[in-house]
């Protein structure tokens, strides 16, 4: 029953023994009987097994060994999510692709990840999510989809029929460089991180920079603002890239831009009061989608165009898409209404990516259904 | 004459959130904070030169007990022209709030028998924690960030408390408990983050109050 770490070499020599509990006293009984001293040298060897355990899991975070390992219940750094997209890539290689659209302002690369069933061209869905880089629900429900789409895309009759149509395109961390810096310097932090040529503040709001209403009431001139439109329409390389690729595609029928907080469905358009064409349509769908995502913990949504439900915003990524003819082009602002804004507790990412995911799919089924 | 408006209408949530902002000042401390729930009914009057004013029957919550609901009527009236003159808000409270008393006997023995002034940042922390300890110093903020947000409220603003950068208590030799805080307001309309210094002063009997706030400047960096 005895263990001996160091064992007996001769007189003279030291023995080192972890004695299991029972053990413990018959044993101390027995080398006082037979006047050998001894010293404990550690008292519970379980807790120093116990502590070593938790730091062995705590590294392990850092880098994750498998999509099933990944904690989706927590917020992670820019290299892990990438780490998150390589491991779903290879363990999916006939679903899940890597795509690079581009390079931020640092020159760190942008990543979509396609999910497609075949076909060539086929019309597509894209989803973007941490276009502003303070929001952080967003990308970390952008990778609970990810993984949703893997999980699903043959059990789920929608997803498994919307796949076999269309395509699913995800840009998970829109603003790299802006949520870099919201993890070493200013959790606060909104915008790109471009330098501005006659100014010491940094960055352009990317949801002021696309080319529909560009500069236009909505946005601002001042480069210290946080909604500064930029210097022209798609100076940043985080909007063109995606510019590009929308026009290079050329069948994308359904667009999805995600944002929190304050639970709102919006559809355009932001930079003018005059009402989209497709209003009647986009608001049915956001009815429909908004019931669904009330069905699962019954959060309440509003929904409208942008400019009547929140502001008159110029410049916006999905008064663009739409005036290129995706008519499905959406906006969310995820959870939750102000009480932790954007410092949404970790514990609320799974409901909140739950929850949206029944929306999204509302959406998409309607897209599948509704070829144009 | 009044002129009903549709629930979801940017103009209707941001007078809700104002009226839910001030009735949460009148009514809160560190045991309750009220947030809106929901906009039951809206409507708008135009009063030649005075200004506009919005009636609304709203549902509030206790944010620490959110199956407590309390219905609310609200009127706020922005005024036209004054741009350094707060709206005026009138509310009733249908209906009991919640009693405090024993949680804020706790929290105020707690901190007055303190040896070294409470000092903390960063409430809640970037991933959205706050320690119980700090959740009545966070909610005295959130209360008291409504006088703040009534103060500077306009058609065009709509403001909510995003973090508490730094709180540290002030000792008084009298009964109340002081807190100075800065905290970063976040304005929705302009998407700006804040900072606003703001003295608080509480008493279990008394309520909370705002002696003195003051905005504060960015830094560059920022």
């Amino acid at each position: 029953q005895l263990d001996f770490w160091l064992a007996p070499r001769g007189t003279g020599y030291p023995v080192d023994i972890r004695v299991p509990f029972p053990s413990l006293q018959p044993l101390k009984a027995h080398l006082e009987a037979n006047g050998i001293s001894y010293s404990i040298m550690i008292e519970d060897v379980q807790a120093l097994v116990d502590d070593e355990r938790m730091e062995m899991l705590r590294s392990r975070r850092q880098l994750p060994l498998s999509t099933n390992t990944f904690d989706y219940t927590t917020y992670h750094s820019l290299d892990e999510i990438y780490a998150f997209m390589d491991l779903l890539v290879a363990e999916n290689p006939n679903l899940v692709s890597k795509l690079e659209i581009g390079r931020s302002t640092e020159n760190r690369p942008l990543y979509v990840l396609k999910f497609s069933k075949g076909g060539t061209n086929r019309p597509a869905i894209w989803i973007d999510t941490g276009i502003h880089s303070r929001e952080w629900v967003t990308q970390a429900s952008g990778v609970w989809f990810a993984r949703k789409i893997v999980l699903d895309h043959e059990n789920d009759q929608g997803l498994a029929s919307i796949l076999d149509k269309m395509d699913i395109f995800l840009e998970i961390v829109t603003n790299p460089d802006g949520f870099v810096f919201t993890q070493t310097q200013n959790r606060m932090w909104r915008k790109t991180r471009s330098r501005n040529s006659d100014s010491s503040c940094i960055g352009v709001d990317p949801n002021r920079n696309w080319d529909a209403g560009f500069g236009g009431p909505g946005a601002s001139r001042n480069p210290c603002s946080e909604t500064y439109h930029g210097p022209y329409a798609n100076s940043e390389p985080e909007v063109k890239a995606i510019v590009d690729f929308v026009k290079n595609h050329g069948n994308i029928k359904a667009f999805i831009s995600i944002h929190s907080y304050s639970q709102l469905l919006l559809y355009p358009y932001g930079y003018t009061s005059s009402p989209a064409p497709d209003q009647k349509e986009l608001h049915q769908i956001s009815e429909k989608a908004v019931a669904a995502l009330s069905s699962l913990y019954g959060t309440n949504y509003k929904y409208g165009s942008i400019i009547t439900t929140i502001y008159q915003a110029s410049g916006g990524t999905i008064d663009w898409t739409y005036n290129q003819g995706i008519k499905y082009s959406f906006t969310f602002e995820l959870r939750d209404t102000g009480r932790y804004g954007f410092l949404l507790p970790a514990k609320q990412i799974v409901p909140t990516a739950q929850e949206t995911w029944l929306a999204l799919k509302v959406i998409m089924l309607h897209a599948r259904d509704h070829p144009y | 004459a009044a002129m009903e408006l549709p629930l979801s209408h940017r103009s209707v949530t941001r007078a809700a959130a104002l009226a839910a902002h001030c009735a949460c000042y009148q009514r809160g401390g560190p045991g309750r904070g009220l947030a809106l729930r929901a906009v039951r009914r809206a409507s708008r009057q135009d009063i030649d030169d005075v200004g506009r004013k919005y009636h609304l029957e709203l549902v509030l919550e206790d944010v620490l007990d959110k199956d407590s609901t309390v219905n609310c009527t609200a009127e706020v009236l922005y005024h036209l022209g004054h741009k350094n003159v707060a709206p005026d808000v009138q509310f009733t409270i249908e209906g009991e709030l919640k009693n405090t008393d024993e949680a804020d006997n706790i929290f105020y023995n707690r901190i007055k028998s303190l040896e070294i002034e409470l000092v903390a940042e960063n409430i809640p922390d970037s991933h959205g924690n706050i320690s119980p300890e700090m959740e009545p110093i966070h909610l005295l903020a959130w209360v008291a960030s409504g006088y703040v947000i009534w103060q500077n409220s306009t058609e065009k603003t709509k403001f909510q408390l995003a973090q508490i950068k730094h709180v540290k208590q002030v000792k008084r030799s009298d009964e109340y408990l002081e807190f100075d805080y800065v905290i970063l307001l976040h304005e929705m309309v302009s998407q700006e983050i804040i900072p606003w210094q703001m003295t608080v002063l509480w008493h279990p009997q008394h309520g909370v109050q705002v002696t003195q706030d003051s905005r504060q400047l960015k830094h560059a960096s920022e």
